[in-house]
């Protein structure tokens, strides 16, 4: 349906191809969060792989940077309707997390916890080949508190709110399990090119 | 938690029944949904425009209105410096015009059901708007959970719905209004005149029975930050506390 008087700015040229349908680009960078803002002071931190309810590894903020470091630069898009196109990352890979754990593929789905009691669900194939990491900075310097830091899990082909902030384990299910959001109504896999926004889309 | 209608919320056409300017910056568009929906206080609805190239934008709006106390849907949209969708509605919308909508979305920032115990709202600016929802819902059900709101405003005229939300405090002993006036003096002396602070939620919490146990935050990222680091301070727990953020 075409709205009388609207035309739009139109997301235009080269990018437009870039640009998953119902989004719009931004150039700033747009902070969404269900509760408070968590503080956690690298000190503190920790990050550990889990099978099941059972820890297999855990690493601290030393031990986790003295792995294999990836830059990635990616176009994100979030549910809000925003997009945000080369954006540049730098963390460990999931596959190299799993590597040093000596894990090759406990369970086809991960749920991914937070220090601010954030879950979400994500197949463990989209994990992998490099599609994404534990990102550690952004744009070149130690990731904001905003945007997650100092850890936040970097999914950039699926919307945002999988992409975790503040993230402090993964865990291997058996089945794939809803997380925060995707048990408040919204899709339980969320590709943005399939505008898989809410639960049926 | 319910899910409350977000795996069957489609697009929609809905027409505008009314218009109106309520603060300098904000306007109300008051819509008629071709498929009326029951939402809860707090929900929000994705609006979609279509140019005439099939080029779309989307955003998500809170709903300003309380589905028992009003047949149309409210959305007060801010006009923000460089909007392209908010920019419309302020330049181009009239009445009659029709609106994609979808909704109601969204089942985590939600009055609570059943309301039994203390609720603290905190917002700023258009933030007022899913709280205001929250107070208008409690009072079409005749509610009595004591409720406070704090809100930031730049000046008194900034104060979006204020006609109502005196009204509201002068006539339910259980509701509390607190203006934080930033940019002038505010005109009652149980208001603030400066930004949100710790101090301030403190003094606010004391002015219900007891200590809430539902804290909703609403406004832009840094006013949410300043907000919740405040609410953490004046001694809130954490699970408490809801927020919404503008987004982009």
């Amino acid at each position: 349906m075409v709205t009388r008087g609207f035309t739009g700015r139109g997301s235009g040229g080269d990018t437009a191809k870039r640009v998953p349908p119902g989004q719009h680009l931004v150039d700033n960078f747009p902070v969404l969060t269900a509760g408070p803002t968590p503080t956690v002071e690298t000190a503190d931190w920790k990050f550990t792989v889990k099978v099941g309810p059972k820890p297999h590894k855990t690493w601290n903020w030393a031990e986790f940077n003295a792995l294999p470091k990836t830059q990635m630069t990616a176009d994100i898009h979030c549910v809000t309707a925003w997009s945000k196109l080369n954006t540049r990352w730098e963390g460990v890979l999931i596959e190299d997390i799993l590597a040093d754990a000596g894990l090759e593929r406990p369970t086809d789905f991960v749920l991914a916890h937070c220090y601010d009691n954030y879950s979400t669900n994500v197949p463990l194939a989209d994990l992998l080949s490099g599609k994404a990491m534990v990102a550690l900075t952004y744009d070149g310097k130690p990731l904001e508190r905003d945007h997650g830091g100092p850890a936040r899990l970097l999914v950039p082909h699926l919307y945002l709110w999988k992409s975790a902030k503040w993230v402090n384990a993964l865990q291997f299910t058996t089945r794939d399990e809803p997380g925060f959001w995707e048990g408040h109504g919204y899709h339980i896999y969320g590709d943005p090119w399939r505008e898989q926004r809410y639960t049926n889309d | 938690m319910t899910e409350t209608g977000a795996q069957l919320a489609s697009w929609q056409s809905c027409v505008i029944a009314d218009i109106v300017q309520q603060t300098p910056g904000i306007k109300s568009f008051f819509f008629w949904p071709q498929r009326p929906f029951v939402h809860i206080a707090g929900q929000h609805v994705d609006v979609r425009l279509t140019a005439p190239d099939g080029y779309t934008a989307m955003r998500s709006y809170s709903i300003a209105s309380s589905a028992i106390a009003s047949p149309t849907l409210e959305l007060a949209i801010e006009r923000l410096p460089d909007g392209e969708v908010s920019a419309f509605f302020h330049d181009v919308a009239e009445v009659g015009d029709e609106i994609e909508i979808r909704g109601p979305l969204g089942g985590h920032f939600l009055w609570p059901q059943p309301a039994m115990d203390p609720v603290l709202l905190i917002g700023a600016g258009s933030g007022l708007v899913p709280l205001m929802a929250m107070i208008r819902q409690r009072r079409a059900w005749a509610q009595d959970v004591p409720t406070a709101l704090l809100l930031s405003a730049r000046t008194a005229q900034d104060v979006l719905f204020s006609g109502e939300l005196l009204e509201t405090e002068a006539s339910d002993p259980a509701f509390v209004l607190s203006l934080a006036i930033t940019r002038e003096t505010p005109a009652r002396a149980s208001d603030f005149a400066r930004r949100i602070d710790s101090a301030m939620i403190k003094d606010v919490v004391a002015r219900l029975p007891q200590k809430p146990e539902h804290v909703f935050v609403c406004g832009s990222n840094g006013f949410v930050n300043i907000a919740t680091d405040g609410a953490l301070l004046a001694g809130l727990d954490r699970s408490v506390i809801k927020t919404e953020r503008y987004g982009g």
